[in-house]
């Protein structure tokens, strides 16, 4: 298991290396980099002061070095909006949009599991059919999409739910939902598929020759298997629905980091963009290495073996 | 029994199994909808009732005709500028066609290129591309285009090599793995020992077995990819006004929405909703007719 | 021993269906056997014969496709064909057990051996958890693997390929079934390592009274474990009685055929006899006996009608037209 845990963190690190680099590569190889880094509206000496604390006239390597060892430090930059340091301000967002995600995962969850173990244990009836219907339209109609007429229908119609802000249950049902709703598809479906595959397989053959119920086949030893897929893609689909989130929360002003994404390139407040977009993916990475991690713990076939 | 009742769900029955992944139906109407976005597109100029960037003040804010208030002149309705909203729904279809399709075909060539290179070739060419591959994967798609429109700047050829410079990872995993297994295929053997240069192996004989994959890949990445641009233009981000964009459309019309002027929201979502409805069930009834084994997309 | 037969079939059919009713395969095709408690039938032919259909019909644990559209299983004077799905739950792994041909497969792999092996014990006696534990190391031990205590925490991958199919046998009698269906049980392990099984297989068996249905395709296995053997071609039981009878005088060409191609010591011959032909296209058999086109004394009358089942003996019968003195030449 060591070799392995090893090895996906050299990988981790390998891929946040070449995030960086792409992020540093395209500020600066894609025009005159002053013009993102510097406020709006700032003066030629504002400008000139900015270019050598950047180090912009020095060779790209020395600035590349620059750029990672600040990041290392945590300074990730100056917000020109709101003149804080971005990973305060990052960090600050960073709760609610966890909280949105989890609200969200945990829907996605509890639709497209029990739907997808549904649909593969009565193939072929009207179970199925409806679940595809489902898993089609949740796959294809976009989460702003969702939001938009959910705030159509239960904001401005029915008056039930508050279209915008946070700070109460009553808040996070429609952003969860139309957050959730893309992933509750794509969970219900590789459940169904998951099934699938464990049903039709030996060892679930096997149980059934040894007499067991059908009940205790499926709940015991075909769940169990057919979860491993699920909870993995999960797990990764949570950081993701963090970064995906930007639109959601845009749409319901959810205070989270999307919309701090947003309000960076409304304002042309770039550090924030940027911060936003590196310690985005550094999440990614580091929590697809974590679920990596867990998955070699809890599935014995890995747990082991050398 | 009522006729029209049973007629009706007959239909709905119909449409249903149409619209459900039956792989022996060819779905015609999603291919249906898309020729007719396509057919708009192209022929916007003509179609268009009015100018979809020039609006009326005088004429802010009407529904759809079938409402009070709306008139034939402006068959579904004007946006906050007066601008009439069945012109803009037009021409937002060539917006979302052209880029979709062009965003689509830059990402595969791209990634099909790259993929071929480095399953063929294999060695550190591999590894180089397979890391970069593995690293813009991990930045999801909309974070990374939010973050490449903020530095190269928005406008509709840039949106299209963003999404370009997004996407080709996709394509580019699913076809290397396709090359890794047919270079263990004999026709590929044979051509390597009978001494062809690599270039002309890559050209006659990878590249035609890879090309199925990567349509399939396409059709179902044209969702994505429209979905992606809508959101990237309703972020204010993707087609820079005043070019009408569906995205763009739905977000001046959230503006209007508590005031209940749901015609500039519906109606945008209901187009942006089918273009990627169709793309999926045409995509997914391929992937089944072309290569089954591509069951993992 | 009892003379009335342990588990008799009468003209068994089993069809798979076609999901538009278009194609009927008949995989198992009035097939009649009958097996004696405590005795071993062998079970032989080519892949695609119905080997393992046949087995799978007597569990009545058929893909959905498959429908059993004639006959009778008869197993201790009950017909197993009336018995509801909660009553054939009761009669696998209890009275009549199976194991499957790879045993890596048949595992699963989330969960202890010991869990495995005492879940039969749990769902059909009852037995509490402690108790179902500690006989499983009993029932490790009887298929002799050693150092039971610890492997009954381990998990299958941790366990070489004999191992697992000790296990799987020991699954199998954990609550002494009067019937033990093998299917291939031998064809995924090592030479060395199969010859050790049948050994622990045939101990059981005597330990146990258990009759023994084992399919394969290898005859030596049949010669040297089996008291009856049944020939199956194309869904039909084409001879069928004791192997030693059958051995020394094979009343059917397809059963010549197989036994003549098998290499022996001694033999004068320079060239192994194969059989010429294909094995048949189950969804369009050829007409009359299916053997026909393979056949080296084929008749007129072969590829017009099938042959009946005609007793040539104690509990041996045959399908050929060789056999029926009035078949016309």
């Amino acid at each position: 298991m060591k070799r392995y845990i090893l090895k996906r963190l050299g990988y981790a690190a390998i891929s946040l290396i070449l995030l960086s680099l792409t992020i540093f590569l395209f500020v600066r190889l894609t025009g005159d980099p002053t013009v993102l880094l510097v406020e709006p509206g700032a003066s030629q000496a504002d400008i000139e002061a900015i270019r050598h604390q950047f180090g912009l006239d020095q060779p790209l390597w020395v600035q590349y070095g620059h750029f990672v060892s600040s990041l290392v430090r945590g300074d990730l930059g100056h917000s020109f909006y709101y003149r804080t340091p971005v990973l305060e301000l990052y960090l600050s967002r960073l709760p609610s949009s966890l909280l949105l995600a989890t609200a969200a995962m945990a829907f996605s969850l509890l639709i497209g599991i029990p739907t997808g173990i549904m649909a593969a244990v009565r193939v072929n009836r009207w179970w199925d059919s409806a679940g595809k219907v489902f898993a089609l339209l949740g796959l294809s109609v976009p989460s702003f999409a969702v939001g938009l007429l959910m705030i159509l229908f239960f904001s401005v119609y029915l008056g039930w739910l508050p279209s915008s802000g946070s700070g109460s249950v009553a808040h996070v049902i429609m952003p969860a939902f139309a957050l959730g709703w893309y992933f509750a598809a794509a969970h219900m479906r590789l459940t169904r598929s998951s099934m699938l595959d464990v049903l039709g397989s030996e060892y679930v053959k096997l149980a059934r020759l040894k007499g067991l119920p059908e009940a205790l086949v499926i709940a015991k030893h075909a769940f169990k298997n057919a979860l491993i897929p699920v909870l993995t893609l999960a797990g990764i689909n949570l950081v993701i629905m963090v970064n995906v989130a930007v639109v959601v929360e845009t749409v319901f002003a959810w205070p989270g980091i999307g919309r701090l994404l947003y309000e960076g390139v409304s304002f042309r407040d770039f550090p924030v963009v940027q911060a936003t977009v590196i310690l985005n993916g550094a999440m990614v990475v580091i929590v697809s290495l974590l679920v990596d991690i867990l998955y070699a713990v809890i599935d014995p076939r890995i747990r082991f073996t050398r | 029994m009522n006729g029209s009742r049973s007629a009706a769900l007959t239909v709905a029955w119909r449409f249903a199994s149409l619209a459900s992944f039956r792989t022996e139906g060819f779905p015609t109407i999603p291919v249906i909808i898309l020729g007719v976005l396509i057919f708009l597109a192209v022929f916007a100029n003509v179609l268009a009732p009015h100018d979809p960037e020039v609006g009326n003040l005088g004429e802010r804010f009407r529904p759809p005709f079938w409402q009070q208030g709306g008139s034939e002149k402006f068959p579904l309705g004007t946006d906050h500028l007066g601008r009439d909203v069945l012109s803009r729904l037009i021409f937002g279809a060539r917006v979302s066609i052209v880029v979709g399709f062009t965003a689509v075909i830059f990402a595969g060539v791209l990634g099909t290129g790259l993929g071929i290179l480095s399953g063929f070739l294999g060695g550190w060419v591999d590894q180089i591309i397979m890391r970069v591959t593995d690293a813009w994967l991990a930045l999801p798609a909309l974070t990374f285009a939010i973050f490449l429109a903020a530095v190269i700047g928005p406008s509709a050829m840039n949106i299209v090599i963003i999404l370009g410079l997004v996407y080709w990872t996709r394509y580019a995993r699913v076809i290397r793995g396709e090359v890794l297994s047919l270079k263990e295929r004999d026709f590929v053997r044979l051509a390597i020992v009978a001494g062809c240069s690599k270039r002309t192996i890559m050209k006659r004989h990878i590249l035609p077995n890879v090309l199925n994959s990567a349509i399939v890949l396409g059709t179902l990445m044209l969702g994505v990819v429209v979905v992606t641009e809508a959101a990237l233009s309703f972020l204010g981000v993707g087609v820079p006004p005043p070019q009408p964009a569906w995205g763009l459309m739905l977000a001046d019309g959230k503006k209007g929405l508590m005031a209940g002027y749901w015609w500039l929201t519906v109606l945008p979502c209901g187009c942006i909703v089918l273009m990627v409805l169709s793309a999926n069930l045409l995509g997914d009834w391929l992937r089944v007719k072309l290569d089954p084994q591509l069951r993992q997309l | 021993m009892s003379d009335a037969p342990l588990l008799e079939l009468r003209g068994l059919s089993t069809h798979y269906v076609s999901a538009r009713g278009t194609r009927v395969v008949r995989a198992v095709d009035e097939v009649s056997l009958s097996l004696a408690p405590g005795s071993t039938l062998g079970i032989v032919g080519e892949s695609g014969s119905g080997k393992s259909t046949l087995a799978l019909t007597i569990l009545r644990l058929l893909p959905p496709a498959a429908r059993i559209t004639a006959g009778e299983i008869r197993f201790e004077g009950e017909n197993l064909l009336e018995k509801s799905d909660r009553e054939m739950r009761h009669v696998r792994g209890k009275r009549i057990a199976m194991i499957l041909q790879d045993p890596m497969a048949s595992l699963n792999p989330l969960f202890t051996i010991g869990d495995q092996v005492a879940e039969p014990l749990r769902v059909h006696e009852g037995a509490s958890r402690r108790g179902a534990w500690s006989r499983a190391k009993d029932l490790l031990k009887a298929v002799r693997i050693s150092a039971p205590e610890s492997r009954v925490r381990e998990y299958p991958h941790q366990m070489s390929g004999g191992m697992r199919q000790r296990i799987v046998g020991a699954i199998a009698i954990s609550c002494s079934p009067r019937l033990l269906i093998a299917d291939e049980p031998t064809t995924s392990l090592d030479l060395t390592i199969q010859a050790q099984y049948l050994n622990l297989l045939r101990d059981l068996q005597r330990q146990h009274q258990l009759a023994l249905i084992f399919i394969t395709h290898n005859l030596g296995i049949v010669a040297k474990m089996c008291d009856q053997v049944a020939v199956m071609y194309a869904g039909r039981v084409v001879e069928w009685g004791p192997v030693t009878r059958i051995f020394d005088a094979p009343a059917h060409p397809y059963t010549r055929a197989l036994l003549g191609s098998i290499p022996r010591m001694g033999d004068g011959r320079k060239r192994l006899t194969a059989i010429e032909g294909q094995p048949p296209d189950l969804v369009a058999p050829p007409s009359g006996c299916a053997f026909h086109p393979r056949c080296p004394e084929a008749m007129t009358q072969c590829r017009e009608e099938a042959p009946p089942e005609t007793v040539l003996g104690p509990s041996h019968t045959a399908r050929c037209w060789l056999n029926v003195p009035a078949a016309v030449k």
